[in-house]
């Protein structure tokens, strides 16, 4: 992260030689090309998605005008396509999965760097890379014919115990299913903590040791120079941590798909109940669909990319400038 | 990294410290907390490889040989071992996707750390590939329907460029985290001797960073090779195995798992397992060698 002196220091003299050198070959300039067509792949690639996106989707937008975002009914054979409660499904399921994914995260990452001895940090950090490569597709396997046929019995143990209590009752309500929006929600947060993990692990790396040392020596306990000092100097990096966590979140697919129940039009915050998402509608109808569904799916696809885009590009600035920051400290 | 002189530091100063009284037990308790979460993590992922190991297992091993060498049952109902197709179709897709992936992204790599540094462009770049990372692969999936299937048809190359487009911007950010450990005095010693910048790169500095690269495209592989949601829209549902990527319909594990995986009888079920285990074992493969690989290299440079 902080190792850019030693290539600053080699871009002044690769300046320099460049002038001794003139020009350069042919070769040279060639290569050049193709390094900077490498670079502009990126930006084509992002812009050809954005436009493919938005032409595709015209037809289901202007069929069903502002109505497709609020609409809660989605009919093909009514021709209503409306995407509000997969909307709500994406963010509902994405909020349970950072409830739980968030503390347990940072707890870890805090954990291997602040408290874990050097050999157990070698190997919590080599079991959480672990999780982060088990695929996502082997993870809903699982969710999906092991982990939701044991939970009907919780599920209707919560919805029975807190029936009529003002917040958990609407939130732990009737009709509980052993896939719905907390079991996806339960998977999501297995997804998403690895790389909430690595991130917060870099950016609470960056804290001064200079500062933490002064914490302790003013006897501060351990939690409390986590607390005085490290979590400060990181608090901008940690959210930036999350909001990527958010990002994958909502575009997880298929986990989702096989965990959340696949029921149409369902606003709620009752959790024990089935809902859909986006990403998971947008691959159980993808089979047998005419013209117009497809663009309202890729309309929908474009609601995803577009949300995703926005939590991404802020998440990004967030954690670079906090890398930034550190580093003009350093 | 940085942190052993600290934990020094922070051991010799608890020492110096009156031990009990609330704060420290808090202190302690948190901790303890801390710890606790790493095993709510684990916990959960224990029982899935351990699901997957135990019902899996059952299929790979007892029909060892004819699990990779009998097609798929053209009967999703049917009982019995088969996912050469699905095997070859991981295997083809995977390897293509990584063809065109990773000379793409070390090139845009090389752009970043040798050329565009601190350009505004480069910054750009550099920005706009991290949020490409999360850019979600359903999304990239239905991109290349629009632009390649629609005119092409359902092949495996479709899925294959699905894939690609996820893993360039992995693949771009590990190779830009190792090409700026290359020492800069490396570049000069080669600038001394008149070399030019193209021939510095390609002889000097992309072979001591190759170890770690290759590490990178390793574990980038892993992830496109799990991938499931671009597929669906891009190589259509073979049962067949088929070799070719340009020609007719494909299939690969991930693919077979999720179909399987909603049938509800124990034949197809106990496939998807199979296909999970296969899968698991192919991904930890390349983790283990990436892993294997970086550590060799860090004892070379000490």
């Amino acid at each position: 992260m902080t190792l850019t002196t030693p290539s600053d220091q080699s871009d002044a003299t690769s300046r320099l030689a460049a002038g001794l050198r003139g020009s350069g070959g042919t070769a040279d300039r060639v290569f050049r090309w193709m390094v900077y067509a490498g670079g502009s792949l990126v930006l084509i690639v992002l812009a050809l998605i954005t436009a493919t996106m938005v032409t595709r989707s015209t037809d289901a937008l202007q069929h069903m005008g502002w109505r497709f975002f609020t609409e809660t009914r989605w009919s093909p054979p009514n021709q209503v396509y409306g995407i509000a409660a997969f909307i709500w499904g994406t963010v509902y399921t994405s909020v349970i999965a950072l409830v739980i994914a968030v503390p347990v995260s940072i707890g870890i990452a805090l954990f291997i760097t602040q408290i874990a001895p050097s050999w157990l940090r070698t190997v919590m950090v080599y079991v959480i890379d672990l999780v982060a490569v088990v695929p996502s597709v082997v993870i809903g396997l699982w969710g999906f014919l092991v982990f939701s046929r044991h939970l009907d019995g919780l599920y209707g143990w919560l919805s029975r115990t807190f029936d009529g209590w003002p917040i958990l009752g609407s939130l732990f309500g009737a009709n509980p299913q052993g896939r719905a929006f907390l079991t996806a929600g339960v998977v999501l947060a297995l997804m998403i903590t690895p790389i909430v993990v690595s991130i917060s692990r870099e950016v609470i790396d960056t804290t001064p040791q200079s500062e933490k040392e002064a914490a302790l020596a003013l006897g501060a306990t351990r939690w409390e120079m986590i607390r005085g000092s490290v979590i400060p100097h990181s608090k901008g990096g940690l959210v930036g941590a999350v909001m990527l966590g958010l990002g994958r979140a909502m575009g997880e697919t298929i986990a989702v798909a096989l965990t959340i129940g696949s029921a149409l039009g369902v606003v709620t915050l009752n959790m024990l109940t089935s809902g859909n998402s986006m990403p998971a509608m947008i691959t159980s109808e993808w089979g047998e669909a005419d013209d117009l569904k497809k663009s309202a799916l890729i309309a929908m696809a474009m609601t995803l990319f577009v949300l995703t885009i926005i939590v991404n590009v802020i998440a990004t600035a967030v954690v670079q400038r906090s890398q930034a920051k550190s580093r003009g400290a350093a | 990294m940085s942190n052993s002189p600290g934990t020094v530091a922070s051991l010799t100063a608890a020492d110096l410290r009156p031990r009990g009284g609330w704060r420290f037990v808090k202190s302690r308790l948190m901790s303890v907390l801390m710890g606790a979460a790493f095993l709510i993590v684990v916990i959960p992922i224990v029982f899935v490889l351990g699901s997957v190991i135990q019902k899996g297992a059952g299929i790979v091993v007892r029909d060892f040989p004819a699990w990779f060498t009998t097609e798929i049952p053209a009967r999703s109902r049917a009982v019995g071992p088969g996912m050469k197709g699905a095997i070859i179709g991981t295997l083809i897709i995977t390897a293509a996707a990584s063809a065109v992936a990773i000379p793409l992204g070390i090139l845009a790599a090389i752009y970043l750390n040798e050329y565009g540094r601190t350009s505004p462009f480069a910054r750009m770049v550099r920005f706009l590939a991290n949020v490409m990372t999360g850019v979600p692969s359903i999304v990239m999936g239905l991109f290349i329907y629009i632009v390649f299937t629609i005119s092409f048809g359902l092949a495996g190359i479709g899925g294959a460029l699905a894939l690609a487009a996820l893993m360039l911007p992995i693949v771009i950010r590990s190779c830009e985290e190792m090409l700026r450990l290359v020492p800069g005095h490396l570049r000069e010693a080669s600038y001394a001797l008149g070399t030019t910048k193209s021939r510095t790169v390609l002889t000097v500095v992309l072979p001591s960073a190759a170890p770690g690269i290759v590490s990178g495209c390793l574990l980038a592989i892993a992830r496109a090779a799990g991938e499931t949601a671009p597929l669906l829209f891009t190589i259509g549902a073979a049962k067949i195995a088929n070799w070719s990527l340009f020609e007719g319909e494909n299939t690969t594990l991930s693919r077979q798992i999720f179909v399987n995986a909603f049938e509800v009888l124990p034949g197809p079920q106990e496939r998807a397992w199979g296909a999970a285990l296969t899968l698991m074992a192919m991904t930890f493969l390349f983790t283990v060698v990436a892993r294997v690989v970086t550590a060799r290299q860090r004892k070379k440079q000490r």
